[in-house]
């Protein structure tokens, strides 16, 4: 029994493809508890920055900095009492919030965090990921039905039509990511991981493969993810000043919090697919312009120091907090905080854990980075009419998808023909 | 690696997709037949992954239960299912229903006993890491692509279908 749990810990594979049942439980969990805390965490994150964004200061009472102000959330839509309207349909809105909720945890098992940081690595990975994102529409769907009310309704229809006419912006874009794992080696591959590794051979980020293309193919994607998710300026599905809240009207309490859940978790995992696509994956920035080994454990550093570096502005933050008899929990919680912060960035210095914490930090800040954009987004762009988002989906994102994807084609697969065909052409003239 | 594959999954699948069948053309609310027929859809694609044919079961996801269902879900949240009630729910058509249920069940039955011997007799473990490649190559490859024709003329009736719609949907000027 110990030597099955110890065992996998040799192997450099997802404990998936090693059949392991302990570790895959393990991983399950892990990676639940990491999505879960990373959604509260973003809830304060968004909220801190769209404050400042719009020159005001966000939640400051509960905790140092309002960073417990989530939890706090968390604890009264858990409390907050369940409604069910009356006419509703009894299991289809039972199961709506539990449909959002599975689909949007079940992409991650494919995501790679890191070579061996995967739950497992499936061979159609990025097409089971496109497949479990978009049943989520399923459950928007059985929500704004089963409430049986106008607005609800209203909001599902227009979020079933927005997430079917981006799906097909999606996937084609998508595909030009695909093909381009084929360079190289002569097969390509759909699974996460070999994605990943296939930018590693090429030595090249997809995003910057055959300039402007895999940058516009990003640039497709990243539009498309955003409406996929029903997020501002996309979010008619929710629009406040229109439908009072969309398919979320006559939900409350902890079914509502299922839905907030699922949301963001959907949001990661999209900005997942856009990072294992495009940006590397679990790549470090520059690992051939900046290779070596001196390199290599200057970049393995990173995430430890960033980590102490985030201690000390916890724990500079605290000294600098006003010295009143009801700040000091708030100044004890801030500076216990820091030297948590502190210790744990200490603890990924070592040697053994560095090279293994490397993969995972690299991964997280570049979804970070397009987590961001979510932010940013919601706050710098109104909402779009519903024609103009049909508009814009039908007739900008779709054609210049499609013309990516054959352009991928005839540049990629076809290089030496081009090449053939540009010195006959300049021959041919002389 | 031990194979997931075990007879208890491919029971419990089975089990679920017939049941899920059942439920779906003894609900009288169409919504919840749909939903039903969602289930019945996954639990394919979770045979398919057993028969070691993940792109299969990728494609079913994908295209049925995500697009085709949805598709179906949104026409149907625009029907007044009031009167569906009030509607009889079976027809009369027992006769014709008996015939067809035993002509495709002699039809099983005899596949099942006379080609039993062309059966495999045991699971062929095919690799299962290669599968959407070994698809794509038996589709446009060098030496075996003889799926190309029909495969093109698939995606014909696709374009003819989309055009219908178009031309259905046109405002008349």
């Amino acid at each position: 029994m110990i030597e099955y749990i110890l065992g996998y810990l040799h192997s450099d594979v997802t404990p998936g493809e090693a059949g392991n049942l302990f570790w895959v439980t393990v991983y399950v969990l892990l990676v639940f508890l990491g999505i879960s805390v990373g959604v509260i965490f973003m809830n304060w994150f968004e909220r801190k920055v769209m404050a400042h964004m719009q020159v005001r200061i966000g939640p400051m009472r509960v905790g140092p900095h309002g960073l417990l102000q989530p939890v706090a959330d968390a604890l009264k839509l858990i409390i907050k009492e369940d409604l069910m309207p009356a006419h509703a349909d009894k299991i289809v809105f039972w199961f709506a919030p539990v449909c959002v909720v599975m689909t949007a945890f079940c992409g991650f098992i494919v995501v790679p965090f890191g070579r061996t940081h995967a739950i497992t690595d499936m061979n159609i990975g990025v097409l089971f990921m496109l497949g479990v994102s978009s049943l989520g529409v399923l459950g928007v769907i059985m929500a704004g039905w089963a409430s049986n009310s106008q607005y609800p309704l209203m909001g599902s229809l227009r979020s079933g039509a927005q997430m079917v006419s981006y799906e097909v912006a999606m996937c084609m874009s998508v595909v030009s990511a695909v093909m381009m794992t084929s360079l190289v080696t002569g097969t390509g591959t759909m699974s996460m991981i070999g994605i990943v590794q296939a930018q590693e051979q090429q030595h090249m980020w997809f995003a910057f493969s055959f300039f402007p293309v895999g940058l516009t193919a990003l640039g497709v994607f990243a539009i498309a993810m955003v409406a996929e998710t029903n997020r501002a300026p996309f979010d008619l599905p929710e629009a406040e000043s229109e439908l009072v809240a969309g398919f979320l009207t006559e939900y409350s309490g902890f079914r509502w919090s299922l839905f907030f859940l699922a949301e963001y978790a959907g949001m990661m995992a999209v900005s997942a697919i856009a990072t294992t696509l495009w940006l590397g994956g679990w790549l470090r920035p520059f690992p051939h312009l900046l290779g070596g080994a001196n390199w290599d454990t200057a970049f393995s550093l990173v995430p430890g120091l960033g980590f102490i570096l985030l201690g000390a502005l916890c724990l500079f933050y605290a000294v600098k907090m006003p010295k009143l008899r009801s700040m000091r929990g708030n100044l004890l919680g801030l500076a216990g905080f820091g030297a948590f912060l502190a210790a744990m960035g200490l603890f990924m210095l070592l040697p053994g854990v560095r090279t293994r914490v490397q993969d995972i930090f690299w991964f997280t800040i570049k979804v970070g980075f397009f987590m961001y954009l979510y932010i940013w987004y919601r706050t710098t762009f109104p909402r779009y009419r519903f024609d103009q988002l049909m508009k814009i989906g039908w007739k900008f994102l779709l054609p210049i998808s499609i013309a990516v994807v054959v352009l991928t084609a005839v540049i990629g697969v076809r290089q030496e023909l081009l090449a053939l065909l540009f010195s006959s052409w300049f021959g041919g003239r002389r | 690696m031990t194979p997931v594959a075990t007879p208890f999954f491919f029971y419990f699948l089975s089990a679920v997709a017939i049941i899920s069948a059942l439920v779906m053309i003894t609900k009288v609310n169409p919504v919840h037949s749909a939903l039903a027929l969602i289930v019945t859809l996954l639990a394919s694609a979770g045979l398919y992954l057993m028969l070691y044919a993940p792109f299969m079961a990728g494609v079913q996801i994908v295209l049925y239960a995500g697009g085709i269902l949805v598709m179906f879900l949104f026409v149907m949240m625009l029907v007044n299912i009031e009167h569906l009630y009030v509607e009889k729910m079976m027809n009369r058509q027992w006769v014709i229903a008996l015939l067809a249920a035993l002509v495709l069940g002699s039809l099983v039955l005899g596949a099942l006993y006379k080609g039993a011997g062309s059966f495999p007799q045991q699971i062929v473990n095919h690799p299962e890491q290669t599968n959407s490649q070994e698809i794509g190559m038996l589709l446009y490859g060098p030496q075996t692509g003889y799926y190309m024709f029909p495969f093109e003329i698939a995606s014909v009736l696709l374009l003819v279908a989309v055009v219908g719609a178009v031309v259905m949907a046109k405002r008349r000027v």
